[in-house]
Formats: structure tokens, sequence, C-alpha cells
């Protein structure tokens, strides 16, 4: 089973966590909103996507099992 | 104003269009309604009309065209699953101010649009009934169904009961999680999805959204069955469906045109430089050349990027500016964002003021290249659509009022009038009170 990172924009508020600890999958856009690449997250990454996940101040960033 | 328009079918054979609306033009009150259509056609247990409306190939007429008898299922499967009755909602918000088709219908057949939420609910299971509609448009539409639902109870004809709700004069106020979250209690604003509406909306309930056109399409085809549905439209998109139309003079047109229908025939003649807007403002600015060529249906539209949407097709006056007019509506979107999403709250007052610049005389060359870029940037990042939409809508009109653009860095404009076109309801700040 793979895992898709998926951020709740709503709840959101830009601190940026994540794109610093998961690089290869998130970058910040110009007002500093992360740009979220949705595909399987490869084994390599997944300790450092949990550790985004758990980063996010604001609970945005989850994982989705596919 | 409306008007009926006669389509024909594959076999060339004269249809039965208007089908929603009176041809008389004349609002049906019970007894007129029941004279031209018959009874409600219950059919004693929920499901049963599902493999009815599969077969027709209905689609929402919202904007979104998502098959009808599929959000059935899925809210009678979460029922089932999660043994909760579900609830019916008809949506007949139309908050996008250049459509007028759903309030037509309202106003013209509420009757019909009713008896679509009898068998919506019926077919769902569901014991609570909503329909949620701008009380006041060009006329008391809220009085019409007060009325309406005091004579179909008299008449004992509704099995499960259904209570008005109103919604607010906002853009957003029609999307689907806002409805909910309105009906409920809270501010007219989208959530983020998952779940769905359909597994948990209203207080937690399975929920079936429905446009209110749709309600009625629904309540046709319950009587007529599938194969008449198809005698009008496409094999792949069939039936018919309302339009907003809307041309230099301004007065909308609301008309029953098959699904299919040549943009010439539904048009009539149009500017040889002109430009045509087609599905409103989350829709798509298309050339006249272009648009001549094509047909009232996803699968001809989609060729030029466009869609159906909720049936409003608009042509641009010659005498104004396709890039004022965009400027001008986009500045109306920027301002009905809920600012709840980051790219949304950024991207939309930066597109919006950037496209000022671009409709005005000389912009920096700049300018279009930050509109492109920032339209990228808020595609596909909001909890709802507005981006997506509003980003859409731009960048159509960046393709096709491109000449137009040239001319503006040149210095010149090819509108000669100022006075504004496309109906957009004064600028509102946002405040707490607007979403309740």
């Amino acid at each position: 089973m793979s895992e898709r990172l998926v951020v709740n924009p709503i709840d959101c508020a830009g601190h940026g966590a994540c794109a610093e600890l998961l690089p290869e999958m998130i970058t910040l856009d110009e007002w500093g909103y992360p740009i979220i690449d949705g595909r399987p997250i490869p084994p390599a990454l997944d300790k450092d996507a949990r550790a985004a996940v758990s980063a996010c101040p604001t609970l945005a960033l989850r994982l989705l099992r596919s | 104003m409306t008007t009926a328009t006669r389509g024909t079918s594959a076999e060339g054979t004269a249809t039965d269009l208007p089908r929603l609306l009176p041809a008389s033009q004349q609002p049906q009150d019970w007894p007129a309604h029941h004279a031209r259509h018959g009874p409600i056609p219950y059919r004693g247990a929920p499901g049963r009309l599902i493999p009815d409306l599969r077969d027709a190939g209905l689609t929402g007429r919202g904007g979104a065209a998502f098959p009808v008898h599929r959000k059935l299922a899925a809210v009678l499967d979460a029922a089932t699953s999660r043994r909760k009755t579900p609830v019916v909602i008809a949506n007949g918000a139309e908050s996008e101010p250049a459509s007028d088709k759903d309030a037509t219908l309202l106003w013209l057949a509420p009757h019909l649009v009713l008896d679509g939420l009898q068998l919506a609910a019926e077919a769902a299971g569901a014991d609570q009934a909503i329909l949620y509609t701008h009380a006041e448009r060009r006329e008391d539409v809220g009085k019409r169904l007060r009325q309406a639902l005091m004579q179909r109870r008299a008449a004992g004809v509704e099995r499960v009961p259904v209570e008005l709700a109103e919604a607010p004069p906002r853009f957003l106020s029609g999307q689907e999680t806002a409805v909910i979250n309105h009906i409920g209690g809270g501010h007219a604003i989208p959530t983020f999805m998952p779940p769905r509406v359909t597994e948990r909306g209203l207080e937690g309930a399975p929920t079936l959204v429905q446009n209110v056109e749709t309600l009625a399409h629904l309540a046709l085809i319950a009587r007529r069955g599938p194969r008449w549905f198809r005698q009008v439209g496409t094999a792949a998109e069939p039936g018919s469906t309302l339009c907003t139309i809307r041309r230099a003079d301004r007065t909308p047109r609301v008309t029953e045109v098959p699904l299919g229908m040549p943009l010439r025939d539904l048009l009539g003649p149009l500017p040889q430089d002109g430009a045509v807007l087609i599905g409103g403002y989350h829709g798509s600015w298309v050339p006249a050349g272009q648009a001549v060529r094509l047909t009232l249906d996803n699968q001809s539209l989609g060729t030029a990027g466009a869609r159906v949407g909720a049936g409003i097709v608009i042509t641009l006056p010659p005498a104004s500016c396709g890039l004022a007019e965009t400027a001008r509506t986009v500045r109306y979107l920027a301002l009905e964002s809920a600012g709840q999403c980051g790219p949304c709250l950024n991207g939309l007052p930066r597109i919006a003021a950037a496209l000022v610049e671009l409709a005005g005389a000389r912009p920096r060359r700049q300018a279009r290249a930050d509109v492109e870029r920032w339209a990228g940037l808020v595609t596909g990042r909001g909890a709802c659509h507005h981006p997506d939409g509003t980003a859409r809508f731009v960048r159509s009109a960046l393709i096709t009022f491109a000449a137009e653009l040239d001319r503006h860095e040149r210095g010149r404009c090819s509108g000669t009038s100022r006075q504004p076109f496309l109906p957009v309801p004064r600028g509102q700040a946002r405040t707490e009170e607007d979403w309740t």
C-alpha cells in the first residue's frame, strides 16, 4: 500500500516546516504556502515524510493511503 | 424573459421542448402543473429510481455534470453502511451573477422542482428535504415557493416534509459544502473534503445535494422514462438543458435547448472579431470564429477548453473591451474568495490587480507573465474550485484577447464603450455577517 501527502489548505497557515523537512517533495510558493508532490512517497523518503507531517503546527499535512 | 426553442432529435423529428418551462411562460400553480404532468410517480421504495436515472444518463445541471445516479447510489450506500437516514437538498442558490435559469425555473415551474425533490428523497431513503434558494432575485421566488408548498400540503402529495432555506447573496454560497455549512447553522463557506457530503454531510448524515434543474429533469424521467429523456441531446450527453443567454441588450434570456445544439443556432450571427463567454465566471472566453464551430456539450466545448457549466452563454458586445470586462469580473471573484486558503487569498487579488493594469494603457510586459504564473500557482490548491475556476476564466481571457493585449501595450484599446457589460454585484468587503 502506497501513501501520498495531502494538505488541508484551510488549516495550512504557511509555517513552511514541511518544506524544510521534505524538500524533495514539498516546495513553497512565493507566499510561503506548500506545493506538494502528490505522487506516492518513495520508501527512501518515508521517514522524512512522517517527520514533515508531525512537524506541521496546524496539523494541516496528512498522509493518505491509496 | 424566456423563450422556447424547438429541438430536433437524431431522427430529425421535432421534439417536445421546452420540457421544464411552461410553454405559456406563465407560472404554474399546483392545478396547472398537475394537469400538464400528472401525479408524482412515487416508486414505493428507496433505490428504485436509480436504474432509470442511469439509463437516462442524467447529469447534474449545476455546473459539474456529475452523473446523478452515482451520487444517489453513494448516498444510499452510506446510509446503509452507517445506518443513518439521509437528507436531500435542492440547490437553487445560483450565486453566479450571470445566471438566471434556476430563478426562472423556480418562478415558472416550482412544482416540477418540488416533485423532483420528493422523488429524490424517496430514492435516497431520506426523511428530510430542504430547498435552498435566494428569496428574491428579479421576482419574489420565496413567496412563490411558500405558496407552492402550501398547495402541495393541501393536496396531500408530499411524503417528506420540505423546509426552505435562504442562501446568502455571495458567489460561493451555492458550493456544495458551503450549502451544508450554512444550513447547519454556520457560514456559507466551503470546507475541505474528504469526507464527501454523500458520506457525511448535514449534521453528519449522508447528504444528496442536487441543483434544482437537475431535480426537475429527474421528475420528468420518473414519469416518462429514460428513452424519452434521450430523444434530445447527444448519445454521450443526453437531454436538454436550461441556458442563460446574454447579448448586447443586457436582458438575460432563459431558454431550454437540447445538449449538442450548435452555438451558431443558439447565438445567431456573431461579430467577426468577437468573443463568447461560455460557462460563466468560472468558464472560458472563446473567440467567436471558434465558437461558431462548436456545439453545446462538453465533448465539443472541451476542444476549446470550455464546458457547459450551468449553461451561461454570453456574447461580448463589439463596443466592450474583453480585458476590461475580465478585470472587473476577476476583481469581484477575488473579493468573493472565502479567504480560507493561502493560495486563493494571496493569488486572486494579485491576479485581479495585474488584470486592471493589462486592461489599461501601456501595461508592463511583466504583468502578463505575472498573471499567467499566478493562474498556474492557484490552480488545484484550494479547498473548493474557486481558484481553479477563476484561473480558467483568466487564462482563457489572455488567449482570446491576445491581440487586444498587444493593442493595450501600444496604448490603444478597441473598446468604445466604458459602460460595464458583464453583471457583477458591487464589490463587497468580507465581514463575518456576509457569510451568515
